[in-house]
């Protein structure tokens, strides 16, 4: 076992951990551990673009898209954070512009801009040209410039360093937690590092791959939520999954909102434009929440396409050949790889795909991790989808995830480090390896029968049944029951590969305890949501509550005497300062 | 080596006239240096949709059939880099290859890319090829005071250098060149794409410097033009047509 000290460690080299890591870096010895190496991360296959106010190419203001935000968000979003956002969005472009990234450009010269789900002009009047692009790789190019940024920097990164254990001490007397560092597995060697450090940055990304259909990496299995939450530390809004509309039928690879926003149409087997229906205004450019539900309304109305009826179209054929080839080269490309169709001619079949958490490990807006509903922890910071804010509140406007990366990844990587600066090294727990060392040699060296790949498949198919667009209590209730089963089941887990050189069986085998772990606070956190918000959508109660509902919720492990574990579930109020909850109409 | 699977003829027998699933080989280049000194090849075969991915056929050789096959992956459709590999000869992402299109009645061959040392099965040492990359200075360089606003770039030059931004750094291309191959101190085509993308960018003051790095004996005169990185970029970058742009750059230093 390796000692390592630095002043800031950053968890994840995606968007919001290399934005953290090129602030940190200028101000305090840094160290970015990453499980992947920098450039894999799924920020790159965001695709639409960046949404800031910057009107180059008609009228807007960051009023209306905090206002977008927050509407969007169903009013669960905190609105001082959301006003950060869309403030601060602007100068997020800009600097992302002047480190190099490629934008399309407007006949002037300017950053070019298009419409996209949920963002309006004026409060709701009209769809506005918001989202910044480059064509429909937006996510590529930010992660590839600030991946050329931290090399220009010279950040110091750890390549496939996977994180496993967040350590918390604990003051006897107050009972105030601090960060003292993590612990990581290096994949290469199966060797175990420990690293002290003054702050913690965790940008480890989100959790859906305890979905079937998914447009998520395989990789991305909740890691950071799932070390925090282990040490007593709680994560909020969970129930909160966004499901995009438009993923790849049965594959569910993202097909960008960008091909809505430059006039593409959701059509049923009627060929009929069904948003109009649901969405008078905004049409198919309504908030995703609001057109996932539309596209499965359709679907279990019989109206959906295909033998089985169980997808619906994207069609692009009216818009011109030219246009595709420019704006939107990456997702023609998917449908000619993956189903053998040309989007010039013949309509592509969607289905709505498990994209993005709402919620997270819970923030203040200098990216501080909570211990509870104030409590700050010191040293502890996230970003990016790994957190909650809430800037996304009950459901996430589509650019404002690219946005949401700069604007608080940098927030966090400049807090962490101005921490750094004046904190000491917290004193490392005894023993800090032990529960690392314990869960490898436990897995490595288990006799167990059950498999990881058959657990992960019935995880993923329980929470495709049960806990996607729709939901009731009676599916949440199976749900939680199954996941039960899975997790006792889990204990008696055994892999094949019992070496230490690149041990991807034992590293699939720890994802998988991760997204248990997620997935029974998902269910847990859904079943006591009696009411409907944003991407939360409960059938037995179809309306908003805001007596009752108008809060976070706030889930904590606790462990009983014996051992046993439970979720506790508590709630925080909603920050509103402009804007008070109204009707959401599209 | 044996291998636990269905026999090929059981299973045909058993599926229906009307499945979409036939019976595939894979002959997967393997390699532990925990366990034995000398790779070898081993054969799986899989009851597989041909519409699927090759990386759906490795994963579902290491969940049901063998948990220790190694191989790096991550989001599945192309855009990651994580999954090059040298499949039926030919350097290709194991995501974006679909069975049917590589001749699946006979038995398909997976390799590692070839160039960077292996470290176990499929997965290579990559960070040789980073390190070219890094010493090309892939980032923008300015001088002078920063506008409040953004740079200005004309569409036209910003579609300059647009090719050459597609770049996921797989190493497909550098790993398929057998310059590369003969001498492990060539620059390899990412690292010159990755230069391309910013000699050609309107905004860049430093393609002086990078033309410089380039014009060393391991730099861009190395490359023999055969063609094979334009072949294997899973993004279709023109990488060829990019150095000899780069070349023609440092002979009439025009860029």
């Amino acid at each position: 076992m390796q000692i390592h000290t630095y002043d800031t460690v950053i968890v994840g080299a995606g968007g919001a951990g290399m934005r953290a890591a090129i602030e940190a870096t200028k101000r305090s010895r840094t160290a970015v551990l990453t499980k992947l190496y920098p450039t894999r991360s799924h920020t790159g296959a965001a695709q639409g673009g960046m949404a800031a106010a910057l009107a180059n190419v008609e009228e807007d203001n960051w009023e209306w898209h905090t206002f977008d935000t927050v509407k969007g968000g169903d009013y669960l979003v905190d609105q001082d954070a959301a006003e950060i956002l869309a403030k601060e969005a602007i100068d997020a472009v800009l600097d992302l512009e002047k480190m190099g990234l490629p934008f399309n450009r407007t006949p002037q010269g300017r950053i070019d801009q298009r419409r996209f789900g949920g963002h309006s002009r004026n409060h709701g009047e009209a769809p506005v040209r918001r989202s910044c692009y480059a064509a429909d790789r937006t996510g590529h190019m930010i992660l590839q410039t600030l991946y050329q940024n931290c090399v220009k920097e010279g950040v110091e990164f750890f390549n496939e360093f996977y994180v496993l254990d967040q350590l918390v001490t604990e003051d006897p007397e107050t009972g105030l937690k601090r960060s003292a560092g993590v612990v990581a597995y290096d994949l290469a060697t199966g060797e175990v590092h420990v690293f002290q450090a003054k702050a913690v940055v965790y940008a480890s990304g989100g959790n859906g791959k305890f979905f079937k259909v998914t447009s998520n990496a395989h990789t991305l299995t909740g890691d950071g939520q799932a070390s925090v939450f282990r040490r007593g530390l709680p994560l909020e809004d969970m129930e909160f999954f966004q499901f995009h509309p438009t993923g790849i039928w049965r594959m569910g690879i993202l097909l960008t909102e960008g091909a809505r926003g430059e006039g593409g149409i959701l059509r049923n087997k009627d060929g009929e434009r069904f948003m109009e229906k649901y969405a008078p205004v905004m049409k198919d450019l309504a908030s995703r929440d609001v057109v996932s539900r539309a596209i499965y309304t359709e679907i279990r109305e019989g109206r959906g396409c295909g033998p089985e009826g169980d997808h619906v179209y994207l069609d692009l054929t009216h818009l011109p050949p030219e246009q595709l080839d420019a704006k939107l080269p990456d997702i023609t490309e998917f449908a000619r790889t993956y189903l053998g169709i040309e989007p010039y001619t013949d309509p592509i079949p969607i289905q709505p795909t498990a994209h993005y958490a709402m919620g997270g490990i819970p923030t203040n807006v200098r990216g501080e991790v909570l211990a509870d509903n104030t409590t700050v922890v010191p040293g502890l910071y996230a970003a990016g989808e790994v957190a909650c804010v809430s800037v996304h509140g009950a459901n996430r406007l589509g650019t404002n995830s690219l946005l949401d990366i700069n604007v608080f990844g940098r927030r966090a990587g400049v807090a962490a480090a101005e921490y750094a600066a004046t904190a000491d090294h917290v004193e490392l727990p005894a023993d800090p390896a032990a529960f690392v060392l314990g869960e490898v040699e436990r897995l490595r060296d288990s006799a167990g029968k059950e498999r990881v790949a058959e657990l992960r498949r019935e995880l993923q198919e329980t929470m495709d049944k049960n806990v996607m667009v729709f939901r009731t209590e009676q599916t949440l209730k199976e749900a939680v029951e199954k996941l039960a089963e899975l997790r006792t089941r889990y204990r008696n887990v055994g892999i094949q590969d019992k070496g230490r050189r690149f041990n991807t069986d034992l590293l699939e085998a720890i994802e998988l305890g991760n997204m248990l772990d997620l997935a029974e606070v998902m269910a847990i956190s859904a079943l006591a949501r009696k009411e409907s918000r944003g991407g939360h959508y409960r059938e037995d109660y179809p309306n908003r509550d805001d007596v009752n509902f108008m809060r976070h919720t706030m889930a904590y492990r606790e462990v009983g005497d014996d051992g046993s574990e439970t979720v506790r579930l508590d709630y925080k109020p909603v920050v509103q300062t402009r804007y008070q909850p109204m009707e959401r109409k599209y | 080596m044996a291998t636990p699977v269905m026999d090929k003829a059981e299973a045909e027998a058993a599926r229906p006239a009307d499945s979409p699933y036939i019976t595939a080989t894979f002959r997967i280049r393997r390699f532990n240096p925990e366990a034995a000194a000398e790779s070898y090849w081993e054969d799986f075969r899989v009851e597989i949709d041909p519409k699927e991915r090759v990386l759906d056929a490795l994963h579902k050789i290491k969940w049901d059939l063998d948990g220790t096959l190694t191989f790096r992956r991550s989001c599945a459709h192309g855009i990651c880099g994580s999954d090059a590999m040298r499949i039926n000869g030919r350097n290709r992402l194991a995501c974006k290859t679909l069975i049917k299109d590589i001749a699946p009645e006979k038995p398909i061959t997976v390799e590692p890319i070839k160039g960077l040392t292996v470290q176990k099965d499929l997965i290579v040492d990559m960070e040789p090829f980073f390190q070219a990359y890094r010493d090309v200075m892939p980032f923008l360089v300015t001088h002078g005071n920063e506008p409040t606003r953004e740079r200005l770039q004309s569409a036209e030059d910003r579609e300059r250098f647009d090719d050459t931004t597609k770049c996921i750094l797989c190493a497909a291309c550098t790993s398929s060149c057998p310059v590369f191959w003969n001498d492990g101190q060539y620059f390899g085509p990412a690292a010159i794409v990755n230069a391309h993308r910013f000699i050609f960018d309107s905004r860049d003051e430093a393609g002086e410097q990078r033309l410089e790095i380039l014009n060393d004996k391991d730099g861009v005169w190395r490359c023999r033009t055969t063609f094979n990185c334009t072949d294997a970029c899973p993004r279709g970058i023109e990488v060829t047509k990019a150095i000899q742009e780069v070349k023609r750059a440092l002979i009439t230093r025009r860029f």
